[in-house]
């Protein structure tokens, strides 16, 4: 069964986007980077299903290595 | 000239000052809004204005050459207006003044320049105009100051916008195209006829396209604008085997500004005057007729004595942050399409990897959000909403929602009953209609107002002989609309916006004390 919902979930997307972009400003490309692997364990951490976790991993890799 | 159109309306005259005598050159503004059309369509200015433009629902949006997605801007039926018409500035000029002068009370005084202006100790404006036989003044009451994005007026008073430039540059340019092409929005992000950068195409009538081509910070305005060059760069753009001619070349680049406070008495400023944005999202033009929407009706209000001056003021509060949410959009818009750090590379990459296959991540890819009218819900002329509405329905603030009713055996569109003069809008059936309280209701309404519209909608066909007019909404879309039930009220200003609305009648006192506070009386109450 997939967990994973392709359909818009994010309240407010621009304002999401917007806020994301801003979280790099002013910072190095490494530091970026940091930023973006912390982002990713806090988020996880807050959806916790390793499930769902298992699953946002394979399609977000599936869509780099089949581009 | 939309500001004399509306004042027109409302019976008062104006003069208008205009210092060019032929319209605008090039097409410049071209995509008008549905909030736009139904603003227009008040004075029937719109009819014209459907006849000509290109009438367009959809858009597409390209990475390359794949289309990432596409989308249907009119998912309602029941609408008079479109989403969207395109149609070159110069016509609407056109059409808006043969209006005006059909009206007969509006003075047009073209070639016409203001040269000065001086504000007297009466709170009046002194104009000095200069015209081919010499020079006048004019002391006007009141001064809408619609000179555009290098607006004279502003700085001869001393203001300013303040605001984000924007180093991107971007050639524009109209072409006439012998075959007839698609009704549609098109965006390509990184296409592979020119690469690196975006591109927007939108149809006008005659035959004539809008382009948009992304050119980079280091472009050099001067060499982009090359007739030649441009040429290259639109037949690489539209394949080798379209004929076009190039009719309007600019490269620019913009900035998103506006100024402090839009009122600086007797003076009001409205639409490039006050604020600018980036071209993505049809929110100059739109943004400004909406500025004329909102202020003229608030103007003739105190002019005729209805209303104290204090209304005025609500013009800055209703306006401006409308004018925040435009730039708002625009420059997130820009953002997207011009990413400033490697961060916000990677992230348009992996958006646009994502969106093949995830609807979610097509709701990130930003190429213009369109422009919806803005809702005043925080403004001091609003009251309290009634919390039994707990479905949808517009809010206090927003723009009344347009539905097709049945008149007789007619159909008409609830927005042409709505606006000009203050408007009690009633959901109605027969026994409410029979009742006494309904009476003394209708009675009351017209002592606060003469001039208020009471427009009635019921399910079913009234049986009974009414004198008033009642409209029938058979399928029951526009009661669902405005989520009502039989005896709800909503309290609609002349420009169409809610003032406020009761689920189930209000108190004779409770309108009377809403009327009152969308004239502005209750000023911070």
């Amino acid at each position: 069964m997939s967990y994973f919902f392709a359909d818009q979930n994010i309240e407010a997307p621009d304002d999401f986007y917007e806020m994301l972009i801003n979280a790099h400003d002013g910072l190095s490309n490494s530091d970026s980077r940091l930023l973006n692997a912390n982002l990713i364990l806090l988020l996880a951490n807050q959806v916790g299903k390793v499930e769902i976790l298992e699953e946002a991993i394979s399609l977000a890799r599936k869509s780099v290595i089949e581009r | 000239m939309s500001a004399a159109v509306e004042f027109s309306n409302l019976g008062i005259k104006t003069i208008l000052l205009e210092s060019s005598d032929s319209f605008s050159d090039g097409s410049r503004a071209i995509c008008w809004s549905q909030r736009t059309l139904e603003i227009m369509d008040r004075s029937g200015a719109a009819t014209k204005m459907l006849e000509k433009g290109v009438t367009w629902n959809q858009g597409r949006v390209y990475l390359k050459h794949h289309e990432i997605y596409n989308f249907d801007l009119q998912m309602e039926t029941d609408l008079k207006m479109p989403a969207f018409i395109n149609l070159q500035q110069y016509y609407v000029e056109e059409f808006l003044e043969s209006h005006l002068r059909g009206k007969k009370l509006t003075d047009i005084r073209r070639l016409n320049e203001v040269d000065d202006i001086s504000i007297t100790e009466n709170k009046t404006a002194l104009l000095s105009v200069i015209t081919p036989n010499g020079k006048y003044e004019i002391n006007a009451k009141y001064v809408i100051a619609a000179d555009g994005v290098n607006s004279f007026l502003r700085k001869r008073l001393g203001l300013e916008t303040k605001g984000q430039k924007f180093e991107e540059k971007f050639l524009i340019t109209d072409i006439h195209v012998k075959e007839p092409y698609p009704m549609e929005r098109r965006f390509w992000f990184d296409p592979i006829f020119h690469k690196g950068q975006s591109a927007l195409l939108h149809v006008q009538p005659d035959n004539i396209l809008r382009i948009d081509l992304q050119l980079g910070v280091d472009a050099d305005p001067k060499i982009e604008s090359n007739p030649t060059r441009v040429q290259s760069r639109i037949q690489k753009m539209l394949g080798e085997n379209i004929d076009f001619d190039i009719q309007w070349i600019s490269v620019y680049s913009f900035s998103c500004k506006r100024m402090d406070r839009f009122v600086h008495e007797p003076v009001f400023f409205v639409g490039d005057a006050a604020h600018v944005v980036s071209p993505f999202g049809a929110r100059g033009g739109n943004g400004g007729i909406q500025d004329i929407d909102n202020l003229v009706w608030k103007l003739a209000s105190v002019l005729k004595g209805l209303a104290p001056k204090s209304l005025l003021k609500s013009y800055d509060l209703e306006r401006v942050p409308a004018a925040d949410e435009n730039i708002l959009n625009s420059s997130r818009s820009t953002d997207f399409m011009t990413p400033k750090n490697e961060a916000s590379k990677e992230f348009r990459e992996a958006v646009f990897l994502l969106s093949k296959n995830m609807p979610f991540a097509r709701k990130l890819v930003n190429s213009g959000r369109l422009s919806s009218p803005h809702s005043y819900h925080n403004s001091f002329l609003n009251s309290k909403d009634d919390p039994a509405f707990t479905g949808k329905g517009p809010i206090p603030g927003s723009a009344s929602l347009d539905a097709v009713l049945g008149l007789k055996s007619a159909e008409v569109w609830l927005l042409d009953y709505l606006g000009r003069e203050f408007c009690c809008l009633v959901f109605v059936n027969d026994s409410i209609l029979s009742s006494k309280r309904f009476e003394e209701f209708r009675k009351f309404v017209k002592s606060l107002n003469p001039q208020m519209n009471l427009v009635m909608v019921s399910r079913a066909i009234i049986s009974k002989n009414m004198r008033a007019t009642v409209l029938v909404d058979k399928s029951g879309k526009c009661f669902n609309k405005w989520s009502a039930i039989p005896g709800s009220v909503y309290l609609v200003r002349p420009d169409q916006h809610i003032a406020t609305r009761w689920k189930n009648y209000p108190e004779l006192e409770n309108l009377e004390q809403a009327f009152k506070k969308a004239l502005g009386h209750c000023e911070g109450k």
